[in-house]
C-alpha cells in the first residue's frame, strides 16, 4: 500500500514539473544598474519578482545614477536606475523615466525642542554651522548639536543633495545607522538629524519643512520637499526585451506597492 | 598523535600568515593610489570627495591611548599596590574577583554605559551641544585598561622578594617608603608589561569607543567629536562599495592599525624577555 502510495505522489510530482515547464513561463536576465541608494528598493522587488517569474533572473549593480543612466543609454544595461529626476540632457538623448518610489528623508528634532516648523534655508544654515544656536530659530539659548550619517550613506547624500549642502555639513556626530541617529536625537535635546521617513517613530519629532508635516501623503503630492524620486530609465525608442519589459511591468504595479513600502519608500501612483 | 598537535599549532600560524597577507594585499593598492604621504598626513577623510587622509584618525588613536594610560596606569598602579600590600586578606578577596569581573565585561556594555550616562554627564557639566568627545573616549578606555594594568602589575609587585622590603624596613624606611621606593622599582618591568598591555587593549579597542567618540574625522580636541582608526573602519564599512576606492582606504587603515598592534607587540616582548633574563 505505502510502496503504491508513494509511486503515485512520485508521479504525480513529476507531473506538475513538467506542467511547470509547459506553462507561460518567461525566462531571461535583467541587468539593472545605477543608484547605490535603491539597493533596498531594488532587493525588495527582485526578490519579490523572483517569487513570481522564478526564470527571469535580476541583476543589480550600484554604480551611481548618473552611470546608470549612461549604461542604459549605451546599451551595456537593461534599465538605468536613478535616485534623482532626469536632466533635460539626458532626455534629449532618449532617456524616459518610470518613477516606481519615492523617499522623503525627514529632519528630526528631540522632542523638547521648541522649534518644529524650519525653512529649507535654516536647514542648510543649520547643517553647514551658519545657526549654531537654537536661540536664532527662536529656540532655548543652547548649542546646536548636528547628528548624521556616515559617507557612503544613501540618507545622507540624499538629504544634503536636497537640501544643497553636499560636501559642507559641519557635523557633529556621525553615526553608522538610522536608528543610531535616531536613538541619539531622542536622548539630546540639542539635537537635529536626518533619518529616511519610513524609520521615523514617536521618540522624535519630525520637524515641518516650509510649513509642511512630512507624511506618506505630503511626500506624494510632493509639497513635502525634501524627498526625491527613484526612477526607472529606459531607452526612448529601444526594443527592451520581455524579460526587462515583465520586470518594469512589475515595477510599476500595484502589486509592488507593499514590497517598495516594505523597502522605506513611498509607492507614487 | 604528535601530528595532531603539530597541526594545531600550525593552525594558529597559518591564521596569522592569512591575515596579514590579506590585509597587505587589500591595503596596499588604496595607499598606491592615494600616495603615502597623502594618506598618511592628509588631514580630510571625505570620502564623498574622495579624499582618504588618515592623520586625524591616527592622532586621534594615539592621544586617546595616551590619556587612557595616564588616567589609567596611576589608578591602575594604586589599587595594585593596595591590593599586593596593604590591604587585609578579607577586604582583597573582595576587590580582586571585582577586578577580573571588570576584565570579563564585554566591551559593547562599557559602550552603552558610556553612551547613557557618560555622554550626557559631560554634556550637562560642559555645556556641550553633545557629549560624545575624545574625552568620553578616554575615560570609557582608561576603565576598559584597568583589570589588566592591575592585575599585572599585582603579580610583579608579589614577585618582590620579602627580604628587599624587610632590609628597608630594618633600616626605618616606613611602609610606604618602602613600597614606593624598593618594591616598585624591583616590579619596575612587570609594571612596564602591564602599561604596555594597557596600551595594547586601548588601541584596538572599537565598540566601546565607536558609541562615545562621536565619529567625525576632526582633528582631536578633548570636547569635540573624533574618529580612532579602528571606529574609522567599521563605521564605513557597512555602505562603501565592493571594490571602489573607499572600501580599499578602510583596509588600508586596518593595515596601518596591524603595524601599530604588532609594534607594541614587539615592546611587550621585547619588556617581557628582558623581565625574565634578570
Amino acid at each position: 500500500m505505502k510502496k503504491i502510495l508513494t509511486l503515485a505522489l512520485t508521479a504525480a510530482l513529476a507531473v506538475s514539473t513538467l506542467a511547470g515547464c509547459s506553462g507561460n513561463q518567461k525566462s531571461g536576465t535583467v541587468n539593472t544598474d545605477g543608484s547605490t541608494s535603491m539597493a533596498d528598493v531594488m532587493g525588495a522587488l527582485t526578490e519579490a519578482f523572483k517569487g513570481k517569474e522564478p526564470n527571469i533572473t535580476v541583476n543589480y549593480s550600484g554604480t551611481g545614477s548618473g552611470s546608470g543612466i549612461s549604461g542604459v543609454l549605451d546599451g551595456t544595461c537593461d534599465i538605468g536606475l536613478s535616485s534623482r529626476e532626469l536632466k533635460q540632457e539626458e532626455m534629449d538623448k532618449g532617456a524616459v523615466a518610470h518613477i516606481v518610489a519615492l523617499d522623503g528623508v525627514a529632519v528630526v528634532l528631540n522632542p523638547k525642542n521648541t522649534v518644529t516648523d524650519l525653512t529649507t534655508e535654516q536647514i542648510a544654515d543649520i547643517f553647514t554651522g551658519k545657526i549654531s544656536s537654537w536661540s536664532e530659530l527662536g529656540g532655548a539659548d543652547a548649542p546646536i548639536a548636528i547628528y548624521g550619517r556616515e559617507d557612503g550613506s544613501g540618507t545622507r547624500s540624499a538629504f544634503e543633495e536636497i537640501v544643497g549642502v553636499e560636501g559642507m555639513c559641519a557635523y557633529t556626530n556621525e553615526y553608522g545607522s538610522t536608528g543610531d541617529v535616531i536613538g541619539n536625537v531622542a536622548s539630546n535635546e540639542n539635537a537635529i538629524g536626518y533619518a529616511s521617513l519610513s524609520a521615523v517613530d514617536s521618540s522624535v519629532t519630525a520637524a515641518k519643512v516650509n510649513g509642511v508635516t512630512p507624511s506618506e501623503a505630503t511626500v506624494k503630492d510632493g509639497s513635502y520637499t525634501i524627498q526625491r524620486p527613484f526612477v526607472m530609465v529606459t531607452k526612448k525608442d529601444a526594443q527592451l526585451s520581455e524579460a526587462a519589459q515583465t520586470f518594469l511591468d512589475f515595477a510599476m504595479s500595484e502589486e509592488a506597492a507593499e514590497y517598495i513600502a516594505a523597502a522605506g519608500a513611498v509607492y507614487p501612483n | 598523535m604528535q601530528v595532531l598537535f603539530t597541526l594545531c599549532g600550525l593552525a594558529a600560524v597559518g591564521f596569522v600568515l592569512l591575515i596579514t597577507v590579506y590585509l597587505v594585499i587589500s591595503g596596499i593598492p588604496a595607499i598606491q593610489k592615494v600616495g603615502l604621504f597623502d594618506f598618511l598626513f592628509g588631514q580630510t577623510w571625505a570620502a564623498s570627495q574622495d579624499r582618504y587622509g588618515i592623520f586625524p584618525l591616527i592622532l586621534t588613536s594615539v592621544y586617546g591611548t595616551a590619556g587612557a594610560i595616564v588616567i589609567g596606569v596611576p589608578i591602575g598602579f594604586f589599587t595594585a599596590v593596595f591590593l599586593a600590600k596593604v590591604a587585609p586578606k578579607k577586604v582583597a578577596n573582595v576587590i580582586r574577583p571585582a577586578v577580573s569581573l571588570l576584565a570579563g565585561i564585554p566591551s559593547v556594555v562599557y559602550g552603552l554605559v558610556g553612551m547613557c550616562v557618560l555622554v550626557p554627564a559631560l554634556r550637562e557639566w560642559l555645556n556641550l551641544p553633545a557629549g560624545d568627545s575624545l574625552l568620553a573616549a578616554i575615560i570609557v578606555l582608561a576603565v576598559m585598561i584597568l583589570p589588566s594594568v592591575i592585575s599585572l602589575s599585582e603579580t610583579a609587585l608579589e614577585a618582590v622578594p620579602k627580604e628587599y622590603e624587610e632590609a628597608s624596613l630594618a633600616l626605618g624606611a616606613t611602609k610606604l617608603d618602602t613600597y614606593f621606593r624598593v618594591s616598585a622599582p624591583a616590579a619596575k618591568s612587570g609594571i612596564a608589561a602591564a602599561v604596555v598591555l594597557g596600551i595594547g587593549r586601548a588601541i584596538g579597542e572599537a565598540m566601546a569607543i565607536m558609541m562615545v567618540a562621536g565619529n567625525v574625522a576632526n582633528m582631536p580636541e578633548l570636547t569635540r567629536s573624533v574618529r580612532f582608526l579602528t571606529t574609522g573602519i567599521s563605521i564605513e564599512l557597512n555602505y562603501s562599495q565592493d571594490g571602489s576606492l573607499q572600501r580599499q582606504a578602510l583596509f588600508s587603515i586596518g593595515l596601518v592599525l596591524f603595524l601599530f598592534t604588532m609594534l607594541i607587540n614587539a615592546f611587550l616582548n621585547l619588556v617581557l624577555k628582558r623581565e625574565k633574563e634578570r
